[in-house]
């Protein structure tokens, strides 16, 4: 699929606002092949924002943005899901009333090759897909280990285990970047270390590229091969975990923040 | 006591007739968030085409399917001509756009077809048959049948197919859905077709009844009070909804109509439905909403 061996996406001069209010200005970075690139900031830095634009929710005021050597103006949402670029929300968005399985096959919806005809008739071919899907959807809850809840509805399971179920719904049709919205919010220190180590395998195991927002610090510099640090829509720091934490722009804007937050 | 039951299940087939009418409503209000006003007039538009098809001496079958094609053509052009455009609109928007367009589907159908009435005859005699000593009209038996099997296939399509994986998931979270790579718009699409084909065949039946004309498409006035009864965004809530509504007029045009004077059915719905606003205002089954702060 992939051709070009340039980095999985761009994101160049990117700049957004509402109603006049700048919410990003001037982006760029670039994200290389199956890295996991955290984008840090405080609230209202433009990251939700950001990942708004890249999966199409958004339209950019100007720049662009190149996925897979492919140049975007604006990114359609339907687009960005069939070229995949997968996506986790923020208190997740799960089809609540649905079994956990259902959702995951939602997730396929990509994949589907056959037509309306052949799904309304349930004619041979829609049905062998809908075989696959099933079997395909199967095979990512045990990964997560989650097939003791293939029939749960969704909405009753705890917090936790409805973002793995979120998450092995975004990766079920094998996309080839997934953005993920705050995924350890509002999770103690088991299940924040649980979905760390889901994410760090994702991106092991299955080559996946991923851009992740988090806000604990901790989990971001060892889960992350690269960060991004945003301030007022503005790139305040960009490169490896390491130069991150001892960058005095990142400490006085963001960690140092944190810090005197946590102090007091 | 045969008197009581006559009625009651009178009332109880009758009301599968509201049944089918809310059903339409239902379909789109679930998945696209849409009081759709025109469920009446596309009602109207369906059974008109029909009867003027048959009038010019199309054979039934051939009436039927040109008329569903030609709801699932208008179905696809609402979404792309007036849905589309409107995208993320506030449901008060999209309410007046439907009004709107119940009005132009209304002028346009009568314009071209006529607005006087016209009989229609679905072949189906309307003699009563007992069952034992309760006189039951079979017309009313065949259309509870007809409603009946609309809400099996409507459950199997939602609850069995991937397109009712998708379609739940649409009436979910639409930006998840999006997410996913579903197709939103031809989602509405399809919602629209069935609520149309839904609405075919509750004109046809309703059609049969009173006649195809104008105040066809005033059954939509008799759908409220079983939206509201049942909940919004329920298929069985319809059903039950319906049900009541038919039970409750029927036995209380009955046995409280003459203490008023008789002609309790026009209105009797609404204070029914008045009385579940008061107690579940989500109705019986419609999704209680509740806003995460």
């Amino acid at each position: 699929m992939a051709t070009s061996a340039g980095p999985a996406l761009e994101v160049r001069n990117v700049s957004l606002s509402f109603k006049g209010v700048k919410a990003i200005s001037e982006l760029s970075f670039q994200v290389e092949r199956r890295e996991i690139c955290a984008l840090i900031g405080p609230n209202g830095a433009g990251k939700s924002s950001l990942l708004n634009i890249l999966n199409g929710v958004y339209i950019p005021d100007s720049g662009e943005i190149v996925f897979e050597g492919e140049h975007f103006r604006r990114m359609q949402a339907l687009e960005a899901a069939r070229r995949g670029i997968g996506r986790g929300f923020q208190n997740n968005a799960l089809f609540s009333g649905m079994s956990v399985l259902d959702n995951v096959i939602a997730g396929l919806s990509r994949k589907s090759r056959v037509t309306l005809f052949e799904e309304a008739f349930r004619l041979p071919r829609a049905l062998s897909q809908e075989n696959a899907f099933r079997a395909r959807a199967l095979d990512v809850l045990k990964l997560f280990d989650l097939e003791k809840h293939a029939e749960t509805v969704v909405g009753t399971l705890p917090y936790g285990v409805q973002k793995k179920v979120e998450i092995a719904r975004a990766i079920v049709a094998k996309p080839r970047l997934l953005l993920l919205d705050e995924p350890l919010a509002g999770m103690n220190a088991n299940e924040k270390q649980e979905i760390a180590a889901v994410i760090a395998r994702l991106n092991r195991e299955l080559d996946l590229t991923i851009v992740l927002i988090e806000h604990d610090i901790g989990i971001v510099l060892k889960l992350a091969h690269h960060v991004v640090v945003l301030d007022y829509g503005r790139k305040l720091a960009d490169g490896p975990p390491e130069t991150i934490r001892d960058n005095p722009d990142v400490i006085a804007a963001y960690l140092g923040a944190q810090h005197a937050e946590a102090a007091a | 006591m045969n008197m009581f039951l006559e009625t009651l299940i009178g009332g109880l087939l009758a009301g599968t007739m509201y049944s089918l009418v809310a059903i339409g409503f239902v379909l789109i209000y679930k998945a696209s968030g849409v009081f759709n006003y025109a469920q009446g007039s596309l009602l109207l538009f369906g059974a008109l085409t029909f009867v003027t098809l048959t009038d010019q001496g199309v054979p039934a079958l051939g009436a039927i399917a040109l008329t569903i094609a030609l709801l699932i053509l208008t179905a696809i052009a609402i979404e792309k001509l007036l849905l589309r455009p409107l995208t993320n609109r506030s449901p008060m928007t999209l309410f007046m756009a439907t009004l709107g367009l119940s009005y132009v589907v209304e002028g346009v159908a009568q314009g071209i077809m006529g607005s006087q009435v016209r009989a229609l005859n679905l072949g189906i005699d309307d003699l009563p048959i007992f069952l034992g000593d309760i006189m039951i009209s079979q017309f009313d038996l065949i259309a509870a049948a007809v409603a009946l099997a609309i809400v099996v296939v409507l459950s199997l399509l939602f609850n069995r197919t991937r397109i009712g994986i998708q379609l739940r998931g649409v009436a979910d979270d639409t930006r998840a859905a999006l997410s996913l790579g579903i197709d939103i718009n031809r989602i509405w699409q399809i919602v629209w077709a069935v609520a149309g084909l839904v609405g075919l065949v509750a004109g046809l039946l309703w059609g049969a009844r009173q006649g195809v004309q104008f105040s066809l498409s005033l059954v939509v006035l008799k759908a409220l009070p079983v939206l509201i009864i049942g909940g919004f965004t329920s298929i069985p809530g319809a059903i039950v909804g319906g049900l009541i509504v038919g039970a409750g007029e029927s036995l209380a045009e009955t046995y409280i109509g003459p203490y008023l004077g008789g002609g309790i059915t026009p209105w009797f719905a609404y204070v029914l439905a008045l009385v579940f606003l008061f107690i579940r205002p989500a109705g019986l089954f419609g999704e209680r909403q509740i806003e995460r702060v």
